[in-house]
């Protein structure tokens, strides 16, 4: 009984894998993916656009509930995403590491035995001269694969193609070995940095950072990068940005002596299996606010962040340090211009004719409470506002409560920093898999076969090309002709 | 000269090929609709008669084909870069790669019955370029000045050129074989290939094809670990150019391993090419994501 239970089971797990790793299976999985990865290009996600998906919740809360539920804001790392790219390829090891053997074994034995009846093959034709021997000299010459018996040979051609179609599958699995370990191992992470200013690879230096599974904040390399110079290029009619070009001083570790380095959209920095990637870049106002005493109580440079293409920027500047705590709500236009309507909106991304617009709130910034906040927007709702102020550089505005001194600005710039030991495999994996690809494609696989007749004079020549590859019917005439001849 | 009269000599040269592709349009339509020469026998016919009129289109459409090649490069001098880099771009360089895959494939399969197909495609094409999709020359922003513009969009949109193609031919497969299967095939379509040979054509197409585009989504991938950080970040253009991969892939296998033929291929084979339009055409215009550029 329990004998009998342990077989069906067995039989039902070997039927199981039989029909995982059958290609019918296997091509339904592959369409699946295909579907499956729809969703993730229809609805905003969570790794690429979060603010897309709050503004997707804050409009549709109820449908946004019910799609989160389903993953469809996380598509790419969900369960039911992941279960079928990883059926699909137990699927493909199940179907091609056997194949691989079968085809590793194959290439050291014979062709198989010259089938009895050849004139059921596609090309066949019976000559009565030519011998078998001038016909595998035709064939060595062509370095087919021979077996010569008694009165027959049976030759092969295009063993490329089925090596070919095993190395471009194995490719496939090794780009996924190297997605999967730039996944465990890898981290990504945004700093925003003034020029002037010294970024050191530490996370306390980031606003923004993600280690993988198995990767901890212990294994960043110690480098340090001091951005010395940013320069943006601007087409002068169309406002469109045509260069961006950060030099900075880099020392590997910190402490050793800086190299200069440049940075460009297209070329990062490489430490090792880090890099360093400019990705956006903005103006930071700098300004002086003062007490009533004439006291300095707040300076430097304030990250504004850009809301168009020509870097009209807005920002928060939150002085703590007075009584009672005084915030500033600010735009920053780098070539000023009246918008419609009141307010002011940059006409064009350098900084040309530059103004800083501020709204004055005094009260409490909230910023004691513990609750975080961000550095870029005040929390008015304990403060009130006591003046609205247009700046020129600088110009001073004295609020009653102390002034504020606008007086000059420096560009700040979004370093990525991105590692990801996986990414060479996956690169291997494509080029291997793009070198399999041509070689499958364009072999042509086929079999010739010649065989002496005992009871009449003269051979039989067929042939058999895998997928009805073109051109044997010519390879065959010319076999003829180099036998006749 | 300078970039301005580029710019002229471009929009010149494309507006030539629409005038040229119209001809031929013409041609192919004549050569189509009145090609039975009626010999009152009824099991022998004659389809000589409107040869001129598609040897005319042919001449056209190699001459529209040349015109463009002019639009496209002189538009790349006038912009002092490779001429990809907006959808006005992309879609007059995909008309060029499409009607030279066509050429391509009339030499060396004789498929001169494409002329009609052919000609309207590329006339709906640039008639979209010109009056939706124009954006006067410029320089391109910081992101697309690499080497690998060049490399990564010219392999995308050949990929695309001969993926239409293979489209054209699956649908005419599809309706030929709704023809068959009721009343036979009209006249105009005796003469079209056989059902068998249409879809060893498409097949062929794709599978010559398929590296290309496999190798434009791997340059693409190694171009965005350059700009962006990543090779692979679920961008929508990557995600439907990685659906348009598994869809060719899902064809190949489904023709070479599982012995797919006919109506059931063919159907895979519109369904592959239709997402890759979708891409272009969505992303492009409605879709959020990296790939999409300021103005189209």
């Amino acid at each position: 009984m329990s004998i009998n239970t342990e077989l069906d089971a067995r039989s039902s797990l070997r039927w199981l894998w039989r029909q995982l790793t059958s290609m019918r299976t296997a091509l339904i999985l592959l369409l699946l993916l295909g579907v499956a990865a729809i969703p993730g290009s229809l609805f905003p996600q969570r790794t690429q656009n979060p603010l897309a998906v709050s503004d997707y919740f804050k409009s549709n809360p109820g449908t946004a509930k019910f799609l989160d539920q389903l993953q469809i804001f996380d598509v790419y790392s969900s369960p039911w995403f992941s279960s079928i790219y990883i059926l699909l390829f137990v699927s493909l090891i199940g179907c091609v590491l056997p194949r691989s053997f079968e085809h590793a074994k194959g290439a050291r034995a014979k062709p198989s035995l010259t089938p009895k009846n050849l004139n059921r093959m596609e090309f066949h034709a019976e000559l009565s001269t030519g011998s078998l021997d001038s016909a595998e000299a035709w064939l060595k010459k062509r370095h087919f694969r021979i077996r010569r018996d008694a009165n027959s040979i049976s030759a092969e051609k295009g063993f490329m193609r089925e090596t070919g179609n095993l190395v471009f599958h194995l490719s496939l699995i090794l780009i996924l070995v190297g997605v999967a370990l730039g996944s465990l191992f890898g981290m990504k992470g945004d700093a925003i940095i003034n020029v002037g200013e010294r970024f050191i690879n530490t996370p306390t230096s980031y606003d923004v950072i993600s280690f993988g599974k198995l990767q901890t904040e212990k294994n960043l390399n110690p480098f340090s990068i001091t951005a010395t110079n940013f320069k943006a290029t601007y087409d002068l009619v169309t406002g469109a940005p045509s260069d961006y070009k950060l030099s900075a001083n880099v020392a590997n570790e910190v402490g050793t002596t800086e190299e200069s380095k440049v940075v460009r959209v297209n070329s990062p920095l490489t430490f090792g299996s880090t890099k360093v990637y400019l990705q956006a870049n903005g103006y930071s106002p700098l300004v002086t606010v003062r007490d009533k005493s004439g006291e300095i109580k707040y300076q430097g440079a304030v990250i504004f962040l850009p809301q168009d293409g020509n870097l009209t920027s807005t920002g928060a500047i939150k002085v703590p340090d007075m009584q009672p705590q005084v915030g500033f709500i600010g735009s920053f236009t780098p070539t000023y211009e009246r918008a419609e309507g009141g307010g002011a909106i940059s006409s064009y991304p350098e900084v040309l004719d530059p103004r800083l617009l501020l709204s004055i709130w005094t009260g409490d910034l909230g910023v004691d409470s513990g609750i975080p906040q961000s550095v870029y927007r005040l929390n008015t709702s304990e403060m009130q506002r006591i003046g609205l102020k247009t700046l020129k550089l600088n110009e001073t505005h004295d609020f009653g409560d102390g002034s504020i001194t606008f007086e000059g600005w420096t560009p700040w710039v979004n370093l990525q920093i991105v590692s990801d030991p996986g990414k060479i495999y996956a690169l291997l994996g494509a080029i291997f898999a793009i070198l399999g690809l041509l070689m499958s494609l364009f072999t042509r696989s086929r079999r010739i076969w010649v065989k002496a007749d005992i009871n009449k004079s003269g051979v039989e020549v067929a042939g058999l090309a895998k997928n009805a590859a073109p051109g044997l019917e010519n390879e065959i005439a010319s076999l003829v002709k180099g036998m006749k001849g | 000269m300078n970039s301005t009269n580029y710019a002229f000599i471009s929009n010149y040269a494309v507006y030539s090929a629409i005038v040229l592709f119209t001809v031929a349009f013409f041609a192919h339509a004549i050569e189509v609709a009145f090609s039975l020469r009626n010999s009152g026998d009824k099991t022998k016919f004659d389809f000589t008669r409107t040869k001129r009129s598609g040897d005319l289109g042919t001449v056209m459409i190699v001459l529209a084909f040349l015109c463009l090649l002019v639009g496209v490069v002189s538009r790349g001098i006038s912009a002092e870069r490779v001429p990809w880099g907006n959808m006005y771009e992309f879609s007059i360089t995909g008309a060029l790669a499409f009607t030279g895959a066509y050429i391509f494939a009339l030499w060396k399969y004789k498929i001169r019955w494409l002329g009609l197909p052919v000609s309207i495609s590329v006339l709906l094409t640039l008639g979209t370029a010109i009056t939706v999709l124009y954006v006067p020359s410029a320089p391109l922003v910081p992101a697309l000045k690499s080497a690998w513009l060049v490399i990564h969009v010219s392999a995308a949109i050949i990929s695309g050129g001969v993926f239409l193609l293979a489209n054209c031919i699956a649908a005419t497969y599809l309706i030929l074989d709704r023809y068959e299967e009721n009343s036979g095939r009209p006249v105009w379509a005796l003469k079209l290939p056989s059902l068998e040979a249409l879809d060893q054509l498409s097949y062929r197409l794709v599978a010559l094809v398929f590296p290309l585009w496999t190798f434009s989504v791997i340059a693409g991938a190694i171009w965005a670990e350059a700009a962006w950080g990543r090779y692979w970040g679920w961008d929508p253009k990557e995600t439907w150019a990685f659906i348009t991969w598994v869809a060719y892939a899902a064809y190949l296998h489904a023709r070479v391993t599982v012995g797919w033929r006919g109506r059931k291929a063919a159907w895979l084979c519109l369904f592959a090419g239709s997402t890759f339009l979708f891409n272009y055409v969505y992303v492009n215009i409605w879709g959020t994501g990296k790939h999409t550029y300021s103005g189209l």
